[in-house]
Order: structure tokens, then C-alpha cells, then sequence
């Protein structure tokens, strides 16, 4: 890991928005001209039940330093109960990775809908505003192959 | 009659009546403190079924898959999988007798060298109570209690219920005080503390897999660790690659493990590798209030859901 200032670094963040309303939540933010920090990479998945585990470490295993999973609050599915069955999934991941020893700044999870535009963006600058304080993640990160 | 003698009748009861084709248990090996799974297909054969404190190994990955009916040997925590697998749909429950045998606790071969300081063992026979070690030039009697695996430590019911033959003299239910007393004091530990712990444990490990392919609830066809497309994680024997695979096989286990231990019996580097799934059974059995394995109606934890689920954990 390289040293850093606090001028140098940016740090990286992998949202995970389900089509359906946490994407047209971050949609609504920028056709609001909404302004939040420019540190998250969205990567759109059709439900936050899609979201595998593996996504999350492999996120942080190859250079993220914060990854966020965002769905539709509970009880607005468009698939019903994708996001309940990831909310049991999630609860039980986020304790565990807390308990191997992961910061809890760097996963999170939480639920946005279409119309919350201003609180996604509210999101984007808190979860920005925590990982930049907890720095470059160093943790599960895959290190370059000597040769 | 000795447990062995026990499952040896009931295995030849059920070759002669053609009940099954397939007894499934374990026989002496050819080390002292060993042993090793045998199919038995006939009555003959039957006799070199046993029962000691060494039967370590779960045996019932070897079910999933086979035609016709088989009978395992299975104790209390064996039984739990099977249920498991069946609550999977991975075997259906007409396909499979268990002869449930009343475990007293598996003996950790760990200790007895620890008690053996170098001499070589020749025999370790179990008698009532006591373990006997031979040698060529000693003997010695220790209670099996002071020799038993962690794991059987915390078992509470050695009764395995649900089989359909259970053998062994009548087995007493041990009260334990807290199960998971261990995983709460290192949850009240300082983050870098876990970490720095759950590293150097996991650098002990040498990647062989042991422990996904002794589990009974680890049958994937492809695991995400072989899978090359995508690539999970690489080949080599990288710190970060082994944190990552045990997250995830232990995550994978989720709703799951039965706490059965084969995965810390069989691991050859002594990864405390129950620390990672009891953690993740001590919270499904508080958030969501299942116990894996323990019964064949309620829905499995992580493929259901309530509407009032536990959300304190989102933003």
C-alpha cells in the first residue's frame, strides 16, 4: 500500500443499487442536480437479492475501500421478497465480517427508493465522509504479484 | 452387547431383509486412533463395521447421489445433517436409514500425543469409561472425559433423534452453561485484535480444502474456489486468499453447519475454524431463531423471511 495525503487519495466506493428504486433514487439525485461526492461507482443489479456475498469481499479484495448495497425498502419489492431474503443474508454477513475483524465503515448496507433523490445523495456524502476518515482499506485487499 | 456389536445386527438385519443395499460406517484403521469409512454390501462384511471415540469423520457426503436405499452410521450431529440434506431436497428421507448410534464424544487425538510426549502408540482401546494406551513398553489409563473434542464438549443431546434405529446404552443430556461463552469474549475484543486473530489463524491454513470437502453441508458441484470463470480468488497461497476463502465457506455454511466439528477434525494445521461458523449459528439462532438440522417442516433460515426481520443494521 502506497503512502498517502490526505490530498492525494480518493477513496473508492462500489454501490450496488437494485434497478427497480435505489438506481432511479441516484437517478433522481443527478436529474436533480444534486450535488454528492464523486467517489462511488454504481453497478446496477436487478434486485439487492441478487447480490451475492462474493460480490462484496471481491469488491474490497480488488481495491474498493467502501462498498454500499442499496435495495427497495422492505415491503416494496418489485420481485415481492428479494429484498427480505437479502436483509437476512446482510444482517448475518455484516456481523460477520465486523467479527474477523473488517471495519464496519466499509459495508454498508441501505434501503433508497425512486423518489428519495436528496437522501441518496445525503448517503453518498456520509458514506464518503466515513471511509475517507478510515482511509485506504488494506484489509482482504489482493496484493500485486511480485515478480 | 457393545455398540459395535449393536450396529454389526442391525446392518445384517437390514442386508438380509434386502432393506438396503449399502451400510455406510466406519471400520478400524490401520493406525491406532484411526478410522476409516467402509461399505458394507453384505452380511459378511458387516463385521467389519465398529463404534469407538475415534469415529471422527462425518460420513454423510457419501449419501447424496446414490441410487436405491443406503443405511449410515450416524451420531446425534451426523443425524442433524442428514436432516439438513434433506430440508435441501438434497436426499429424501426414504432413501436413507440411520442407524443412530448414542455418541459419548469423539476423542481428540491431539491430546492423547500430547499425553504420549513421544512414545510410540500401539493400541488405543476403549474401555467403559477409560481410554487405554499401549506401547511396547508402557500402559496407561486415562478417563476418555479429559481427552474429548471441543466440540463434543458443547453437545448437549447425544440422543439422535429421528433415526431409525438407535443403538449405544442410554446417553445423558449435559446442561452447558453458555454454548457460545467463547464467541461473545472475542466479540467484545478491539476490532485490529480480531483481525490480527483471525489472520494468523488463517495463515495456518494450506489451502488443501480438507475442511470444504469433509463438511456435510459443503456439496456444491463447482465451489467458488475452483471456479475459474470468474475467478474467486487465485491459486497461491496468499494470505488475502485465504482469509477470503474461509469468509466465504463459512458464510456458505450460514443457516446451515450443525456444529458436527468435522471441519476442525479434519483440518492437518489446526485452523480453529469453529470459530467462524459458530459465530455465524450464534447469530441465525438469535436473529432468526433457527437451529440447523433439528427438524424436517420449518423453512431453512436464509430462504424465508419475516416482515419484522432485524434492521438496525442499514443506514
Amino acid at each position: 500500500m502506497t503512502e498517502h495525503t490526505s490530498t492525494d487519495w480518493e477513496p473508492k466506493i462500489v454501490a450496488f443499487l437494485c434497478n427497480w428504486c435505489s438506481y432511479a433514487g441516484a437517478d433522481l439525485a443527478g436529474v436533480s442536480r444534486l450535488q454528492y461526492p464523486p467517489n462511488v461507482r454504481v453497478v446496477r443489479v436487478p434486485c439487492s437479492g441478487r447480490v451475492n456475498p462474493l460480490f462484496i469481499l471481491s469488491a474490497l479484495r480488488n481495491g474498493a475501500d467502501g462498498v454500499l448495497v442499496s435495495g427497495c425498502h422492505p415491503g416494496d419489492c418489485h420481485y415481492t421478497s428479494g429484498n427480505y431474503t437479502a436483509r437476512r443474508k446482510f444482517a448475518l454477513l455484516k456481523r460477520y465480517l465486523e467479527f474477523v475483524g473488517i471495519e464496519p465503515g466499509r459495508v454498508k448496507f441501505s434501503w433508497i427508493s425512486a423518489s428519495e433523490g436528496p437522501q441518496f445523495a445525503e448517503l453518498i456524502r456520509a458514506i464518503t465522509d466515513e471511509v475517507r476518515s478510515l482511509g485506504p482499506a488494506t484489509r482482504l485487499v489482493k496484493r500485486k504479484e511480485v515478480s | 452387547m457393545s455398540v459395535t456389536d449393536e450396529i454389526r445386527e442391525v446392518a445384517k438385519k437390514l442386508l438380509r431383509e434386502k432393506q438396503v443395499e449399502l451400510v455406510i460406517g466406519y471400520e478400524q484403521g490401520t493406525l491406532p486412533m484411526r478410522t476409516r469409512p467402509v461399505f458394507v454390501r453384505s452380511e459378511e462384511e458387516a463385521d467389519r463395521l465398529i463404534w469407538t471415540g475415534w469415529c471422527e469423520n462425518d460420513l454423510v457426503g457419501y449419501l447424496a447421489g446414490r441410487d436405491g436405499r443406503t443405511a449410515i452410521v450416524a451420531k446425534a450431529c451426523s443425524v442433524r445433517a442428514i436432516v439438513n440434506c434433506i430440508r435441501e431436497s438434497r436426499l429424501k428421507r426414504e432413501d436413507v436409514v440411520i442407524i443412530g448410534v448414542r455418541c459419548k464424544g469423539i476423542l481428540d487425538r491431539g491430546r492423547v500425543q500430547d499425553l504420549l510426549k513421544g512414545r510410540t502408540l500401539t493400541d488405543a482401546a476403549i474401555e467403559g469409561d477409560e481410554l487405554v494406551l499401549s506401547g511396547s513398553d508402557f500402559e496407561e489409563r486415562v478417563p476418555c472425559k479429559t481427552v474429548l473434542r471441543e466440540e463434543c464438549l458443547y453437545c448437549t443431546d447425544p440422543e439422535p433423534a429421528g433415526a431409525d434405529y438407535v443403538v449405544g446404552p442410554e446417553a445423558e443430556t449435559k446442561a452447558v452453561e453458555d454454548e457460545y461463552a467463547d464467541i461473545r469474549e472475542m466479540e467484545q475484543k478491539p476490532l485490529d485484535e480480531r483481525w490480527e486473530w483471525f489472520s494468523r489463524e488463517m495463515d495456518k491454513c494450506i489451502r488443501c480444502y480438507a475442511c470444504r470437502n469433509a463438511c456435510p453441508v459443503c456439496y456444491c458441484k463447482e465451489c467458488f474456489a475452483d471456479s475459474t470463470s470468474p475467478e474467486w480468488l487465485s491459486k497461491g497461497d496468499a494470505l488475502e486468499d485465504k482469509q477470503f476463502f474461509h469468509i466465504v465457506r463459512a458464510f456458505h455454511t450460514a443457516g446451515r453447519c450443525v456444529d458436527c466439528g468435522t471441519c476442525e477434525r479434519v483440518c492437518p494445521m489446526g485452523v480453529k475454524l469453529r470459530v467462524l461458523t459458530r459465530k455465524i449459528q450464534k447469530d441465525v439462532k438469535e436473529l432468526f431463531g433457527a437451529d440447523a438440522g433439528t427438524d424436517l417442516e420449518s423453512a431453512l433460515p436464509l430462504a424465508t423471511f419475516r416482515p419484522d426481520d432485524p434492521d438496525d443494521f442499514t443506514e
